[in-house]
């Protein structure tokens, strides 16, 4: 009787914390969406903020943001995948490589606002690149290295050798090699890893802080070294600095669902590609 | 006496320090079929790899000794490891055809090689005819190739090696994962292919290397330990292990 | 011949692979020597020992006070309050996933969890906000929501996905012989589940922690959102903190640059990186003792 009572306990309190880690999305989502949603308008996602920000759309926070992700995806994604090919097809186990390794992992481990800071001194300060799109975009993309090269160096590794000697038994070098079957075997996988960690990026604030994020810009970014508005930033603005934030409430809500409707569109897309890998397999 | 195609000279490899294969010394004659039979883990494959430099990649792997196809040393620095691949070809355990269509995975190499391009429809066709595979796939050449069933995929494999006119093809347990129509159909590919090609065959099953053999190597624990013409091997074996294994007592 | 150029290209193309996995070591370097070179430059102005042993981070006075105590303990307390809330949770969860929920059910749990992981912290930020703070202010009746509890709260939920996917790994490695060693001998699967498995996967559990932990050290927008901001030494879970990650935030937008409030953010982001720092080895050393004893 004891035990059918402890091991009753037991079921309920893990299934209580499954569900309440559950709960914890949907309250999150819930609270959003359902005040958010009555923002979201044609006009809301078309037209620049107007009055003080206290009207209006959003339209340069999405514009920035696009160009953000852009130039963080240009510089981050060919260095990731390139150092995730020489991890995993011509290094050899040595001091250099296990070097390398745990430089990637502490990389991932460093705080965000750190990268923001190294962006500063870096780009803004040492390469006089200023407070730009352009700076703020090469700070994500170190911040986004790491995962690049994680999620790429996974997706190589589940590549078969037998696939790598099958051209090379032939042959061809071994770049030939990852040229042509490796990296077209791998691409699904390196797809999927490169999107969820571009998502993670157009999410982050802390980096972009001090390196070329703006309150209000007079129209759209148009130019690399121009400073932009982006959709978290402008959500930390109207949800704390804004001199009347009460009143700008519904605008931060309608912000805060297209950002996580970015977020989980870029998140969906990855899924997608990783579900149709598997099942093709 | 047969003429020698390619052969192993005093040939130790070492993986980290574990001695795979112990003083190797053997030569393959021209236009034959040799087979290496032994118990597994006995060093046969890994003895097959190093024909081809397949353990280049292996960062622990130390070789010793020579290899040589004529007078070429295949392990010398100068030479160049995709022109020796190029003469030496190599077909794997399982079929791995390459993720693209039947025709790209046999103009694949061509292709890197650099062979002219009008030639390259007619070396394909070819290729595949003597490999009994033309007929079977002529009208489907834009099909994947993972399509294809086991024994035909093994069969384009071979194909695949043979479009580059190769001197040497070394196939690593080619019927292993295929079932026993298949493997009749290539065993008799390999006994039509040696006219043309020296083969090198590692193989666990002692009827098909009866079946394909001129030559037999016994290897044991990292040594060859016999070898000599098939019938031989097979009738008379010198060897105490030899006679136990053939007999099957072991392995 | 072209195979000549063919295997030229190859090793060019290798040679700039590696030069650009070299780029990970440089960059981790590079922080690292940013961070010192400009805590030299602060420890040139102030003392070392009043940064360490001071009360009070007032860089705005005329004497200027910079002690990291306040700004530490602020990110120690919001981030242990988040541990204590996420660690029982994220476990369980894990445990539950693993070992008991049926297949379907993963299925969907684990997108949930991976859904949970992909919200912006701006986001989590803004609902401390909106949601959580007003809710801890009606529920303690004080005036204020903004303090080291809301913020412990949700760097929780930030916290959990790490913390889940990992203990799950942890739980999902250890060998299912043990566990039907432990069923074999007459264990149900609770006894076994709290005796036999999770002890077993414990390195991978504090590994899995450590990650969590980090995470929560290291986030910015939350806590620089839903805390109160107040640099004042914190007395519990409901004062209004102020962490070093917002503290950076809020002042290195507006401090000239090269003066010694310039240098001081910098030192305190250098100890920060050092505490990341070594709780990242620690999780990896408890990781790594995990594949050891799987091996």
């Amino acid at each position: 009787m004891k035990k059918r009572l402890s091991r009753f306990l037991n079921w309920t309190i893990l299934l209580g914390c499954t569900i309440l880690v559950c709960l914890f999305l949907g309250i999150i989502l819930f609270d959003i969406f359902s005040k958010g949603m009555s923002s979201l308008s044609w006009g809301f996602i078309s037209q620049p903020p107007t009055k003080g920000m206290t009207h209006g759309g959003i339209l340069p926070a999405i514009t920035g943001t696009l160009w953000l992700t852009l130039i963080t995806t240009l510089f981050a994604v060919p260095f990731g995948i390139a150092c995730a090919i020489y991890l995993n097809e011509y290094a050899r186990p040595s001091v250099l490589t296990s070097m390398i390794r745990a430089s990637i992992r502490n990389l991932a481990g460093i705080p965000s606002i750190i990268y923001g800071l190294f962006g500063l001194a870096l780009f803004v300060q040492a390469l006089h690149l200023g407070t730009s799109v352009l700076s703020a975009g090469l700070t994500l993309g170190l911040l986004s290295l790491p995962y690049i090269i994680t999620t790429t160096e996974e997706a190589l590794k589940r590549i078969p050798d037998s696939m790598r000697e099958a051209t090379l038994a032939l042959g061809a070098t071994q770049f030939e090699t990852i040229k042509d079957v490796v990296l077209p075997k791998a691409l699904p996988g390196i797809l999927t890893g490169v999107i969820l960690t571009l998502s993670r990026a157009a999410g982050e604030t802390a980096p972009i802080l001090f390196t070329g994020v703006a309150f209000y810009i007079n129209g759209s970014t148009t130019s690399v070294n121009q400073e932009f508005m982006a959709l978290p930033y402008h959500l930390y603005m109207l949800s704390t600095q804004h001199q009347s934030i009460e009143q700008v409430r519904p605008l931060a809500y309608g912000t805060a669902v297209v950002l996580i409707l970015l977020v989980f569109v870029l998140n969906i897309i990855a899924f997608y590609i990783r579900f149709k890998q598997r099942t093709q397999q | 006496m047969d003429q020698i195609k390619l052969s192993a000279h005093s040939l130790n490899l070492y993986f980290g320090q574990k001695q795979i294969l112990k003083n190797i010394n053997i030569d393959f004659p021209k236009n034959q079929v040799t087979s290496l039979i032994g118990p597994s883990g006995c060093g046969k494959s890994t003895l097959l790899r190093c024909f081809n430099r397949m353990h280049d990649l292996s960062s622990d792997a130390k070789i010793e000794g020579s290899i040589k196809l004529d007078d070429l040393d295949i392990y010398d620095k100068k030479n160049s490891v995709t022109e020796i691949r190029k003469r030496i070809g190599m077909v794997f355990q399982k079929p791995n055809p390459l993720p693209k269509s039947i025709y790209e995975n046999m103009s694949y190499a061509l292709n890197i090689h650099q062979f002219p391009k009008n030639e390259i429809q007619k070396l394909i066709e070819s290729a595949l005819k003597e490999s009994y595979l033309w007929e079977e796939v002529k009208d489907e050449l834009k099909k994947p190739a993972v399509k294809l069933s086991g024994g035909q995929q093994q069969r384009l494999c071979i194909a695949r090696t043979t479009v580059l006119r190769p001197e040497v093809i070394l196939m690593d347990e080619p019927c292993s994962a295929l079932d026993p129509i298949s493997t009749r159909k290539i065993e008799e590919l390999i006994v039509s292919l040696k006219k043309d090609y020296t083969i090198v065959i590692v193989t666990h099953n002692m009827q098909q290397a009866q079946r394909i053999s001129d030559k037999v190597a016994f290897m044991y624990l990292g040594e060859l330990v016999e070898f000599g013409n098939c019938q031989d091997v097979f009738q008379n074996p010198q060897n105490e292990l030899t006679k136990n294994y053939v007999g099957g007592h072991f392995g | 011949m072209d195979v000549k150029k063919r295997e030229t290209t190859d090793w060019l193309l290798k040679q700039l692979f590696k030069a650009i996995g070299l780029i990970t070591i440089v960059l981790l370097g590079g922080i690292f020597m940013m961070l010192i070179y400009n805590s030299i430059a602060f420890f040139a102005k102030v003392n070392p020992v009043d940064f360490f042993t001071g009360y009070q981070w007032d860089p705005g006075s005329v004497d200027g006070n910079y002690s990291i105590l306040p700004l530490l303990a602020s990110t120690g307390l919001v981030a242990a309050g988040s541990m204590l809330i996420a660690v029982p949770l994220g476990i369980f969860t894990a445990a539950f996933l693993s070992e008991f929920a049926p297949g379907k059910l993963q299925a969907v749990l684990k997108p949930v969890i991976e859904m949970l992981a992909a919200i912006p912290s701006v986001a989590i930020g803004f609902l401390g906000i909106v949601l959580v703070g007003p809710g801890i202010a009606k529920l303690f009746g004080i005036q204020n929501g903004l303090n080291a509890l809301n913020g412990s709260v949700l760097l929780a939920v930030m916290a959990l996905p790490t913390i889940i996917t990992i203990s799950e790994d942890a739980i999902n490695a250890v060998p299912k012989t043990y566990r039907e060693a432990s069923l074999a001998l007459g264990a149900d699967k609770w006894a076994t589940l709290f005796q036999v498995t999770l002890p077993a996967a414990l390195p991978g559990l504090i590994a899995a922690v450590m990650l969590g932990l980090g995470r929560a050290l290291g986030e910015t927008m939350t806590v620089l959102m839903a805390t109160g901001n107040a640099s004042a030494m914190p007395g519990g879970f409901l004062d209004s903190i102020r962490t070093i990650t917002a503290t950076i935030a809020i002042e290195m937008g507006e401090v000239p640059y090269q003066t010694t409030h310039y240098f001081a953010l910098f030192a305190i982001a250098a100890v920060l990186f050092l505490i990341t720092l070594a709780i990242n080895f620690l999780g990896e050393y408890f990781a790594n003792s995990l594949r050891k004893f799987q091996a």
